[in-house]
């Protein structure tokens, strides 16, 4: 039996039905969150002296959209995170794996459950941050925001560390046996492109097009490897059994 | 008891043996079973397993907590790998690449129901129905849930059901498929006795359907009313073969006897009786005797008893049930532990 889209697509739409109805990722997870990590980006752009220097606007504009992106770091990250161990503690993923489905096809609907609202989420806020700073920065800031090379990298880092974590959040998730740890583990693992988004921010670290290139060409290649690697770490026996064969 | 208890047959029982008949004598059975073994480290969940199940049998698999038999449905399912032995389920190899391939031709139904409470009895199915890429999926899905009796909960969110009623929706998502080999594990487990009762009637309805059905459960009532043939696992295969067949192959038929006042001289009496092979107290005015041939031996006891003079209040044969034969399997392996 080939892989089947029909069967990722029957755990995309189970899964997005459930999110729909679970008001803790309706409300917290995908609304709350996400508008904290807008607030301060928002402050920081409405605050912004209308006197100071072009470089400290970029600065701004660097640490604004820095928040921005923590949407698809860190937010996919606790839902992916229980994605796997959560079926297992509500005993709900021994029926699934005794249908024919593949390992494989099982994550990526998993996965796809999440990257969907996530760039839904994170895409709308960050249109929403333009919008504000469009109708209320002043001019300088404008500039900064959008002459720069801010939206590309913004547009093309947003779905890169959305799949980043989401696969981070999965792979934990398959080998961990409680739910917080997973969820813990999963915003711990997601720190590392944080950070280096933040040195690029605070400039330690000089931003360039090839700097953004590589980094996009990196985190591409990760995801892009980021099933077959959860994959092979998806054990069907230990997670039924809790054993080791 | 061990040494000479069969771990293997090939026997039909008869209503089986219709049911296959009907589907086709010649066909191989549905699940063969040679010599499975699974260990997880030094610990044995079964070992050295072997039994057939005909296509439209019902085949219950008894034994106590932790005999091995979720281990043996998970193992048959290829949902885990055995360590050794082999086994074919609905005419495939148990084999790792054939996996996807067994589990589209097999349903397992779990102790657990683990449906989706969020989503309402359809979308559950639907989800699964998607899963085994089923054509014709609302067609299915009303099949289905009329088959347990739901159709009028279709929209019901799962999370609002009872437990008896969640039950039911987890059969009806194993008969989704149309499997050729219904895994039911603990069905009952947990469930009131009107709720448990409402799914053997499910199963009955199931079986004279033609479903080959493998039972696991420790309820004895249930296994012997439901089922064609039972195996006895506790670790090892103890048992296997139809539930008059185990009672008479572990019992010697007996008749039990009661009189209005204890005989004096009861030896003098059922001694040398034909068909008579020892008599043994049962309280007062009681006897249960050991016979060769129930029929031989009763009117001979009762011309015995009236010519010494008793008044015989009954005789009759002994009726051993499936829990006097599980009963004593189980002790025995307790008392092999002990020594």
């Amino acid at each position: 039996m080939s892989f089947s889209w029909t069967r990722v697509r029957a755990i995309l739409v189970k899964e997005l039905t459930d999110y729909r109805r679970n008001r803790f990722v309706m409300v917290f997870t995908m609304t709350i969150l996400p508008l904290i990590f807008i607030a301060a980006p928002t402050i920081q752009l409405l605050a912004a002296p209308a006197t100071a220097s072009s470089s400290k606007l970029d600065t701004r504009v660097g640490i604004s959209l820095l928040y921005l992106l923590l949407i698809p770091a860190i937010v996919p990250s606790t839902v992916s995170a229980y994605s796997v161990i959560g079926e297992r503690e509500q005993g709900t993923l021994e029926p699934i794996l005794i249908t024919p489905i593949r390992r494989e096809e099982f994550l990526i609907g998993k996965a796809l459950a999440v990257v969907v609202p996530t760039l839904i989420v994170a895409y709308t806020l960050f249109g929403i941050f333009l919008a504000v700073a469009a109708l209320f920065a002043h001019a300088d800031m404008r500039t900064a925001i959008f002459s720069g090379s801010h939206i590309p990298i913004q547009v093309v880092f947003t779905p890169l560390l959305a799949a980043w974590s989401i696969w981070v959040g999965i792979a934990i998730s398959a080998r961990s046996s409680d739910v917080r740890v997973a969820q813990q583990l999963s915003v711990f693992a997601n720190l590392p492109p944080v950070a280096l988004i933040a040195l690029i921010g605070f400039n330690v670290i000089t931003p360039s097009t090839g700097l953004a290139v590589g980094l996009a060409a990196a985190l591409l290649a990760v995801d892009a490897l980021g099933w077959r690697a959860v994959a092979a770490m998806f054990d069907r026996e230990r997670l039924i059994t809790g054993a080791r064969p | 008891m061990s040494s000479d208890s069969p771990t293997r047959s090939t026997g039909r029982a008869g209503a089986a043996s219709d049911a296959s008949s009907d589907n086709g004598a010649t066909r191989e059975p549905a699940l063969v079973v040679e010599h499975l073994t699974k260990r997880f480290g030094d610990r044995i969940a079964f070992d050295d397993v072997s039994f057939e199940v005909g296509y439209g049998e019902v085949f219950g698999f008894l034994g106590p907590n932790g005999a091995g038999k979720t281990t043996t449905v998970r193992t048959l399912g290829t949902l885990i790998a055995p360590t050794s032995g082999s086994a074919t389920v609905a005419g495939m190899r148990l084999s790792p690449a054939n996996g996807p391939a067994i589990r589209a031709r097999i349903s397992i139904m779990p102790e657990s129901p683990g449906l989706y409470l969020r989503l309402t009895v359809s979308e559950n199915l639907r989800c699964f129905a998607g899963l085994y890429e089923l054509d014709d999926i609302p067609g299915r899905i009303e099949r289905a849930l009329r088959a347990v009796n739901l159709v009028d909960r279709a929209s019901d969110p799962c999370g609002s059901l009872s437990k008896g009623l969640r039950q039911r929706v987890a059969l009806a998502r194993a008969l989704l498929n149309d499997p050729a080999v219904l895994f039911l594990d603990e069905p009952t487990s947990g469930l009131d006795p009107v709720a448990a009762h409402d799914v053997h009637e499910l199963i009955v309805s199931l079986r004279e359907r033609g479903v080959t059905i493998f039972l696991t459960t420790h309820r004895l009532d249930e296994a012997e009313r439901l089922c064609h043939r039972v195996a006895i696992l506790n670790t090892t295969l103890r048992l296997v073969g139809r539930p008059d067949e185990l009672r008479e192959r572990l019992f010697n038929p007996a008749l039990e006897v009661r009189v209005r006042v204890a005989l004096e001289h009861p030896d003098a009496i059922f001694g040398g009786l034909p068909g008579v092979e020892g008599w043994e107290g049962a309280g007062s005015g009681g006897y249960e005797l050991v016979v060769s041939n129930p029929e031989v031996a009763a009117p001979a006891v009762a011309r015995a008893l009236v010519g010494a003079g008793a008044d015989i209040l009954s005789i009759a044969e002994s009726r051993h049930s499936l829990e006097d034969v599980y009963l004593e399997l189980i002790d025995e392996d307790v008392e092999a532990k002990r020594r």
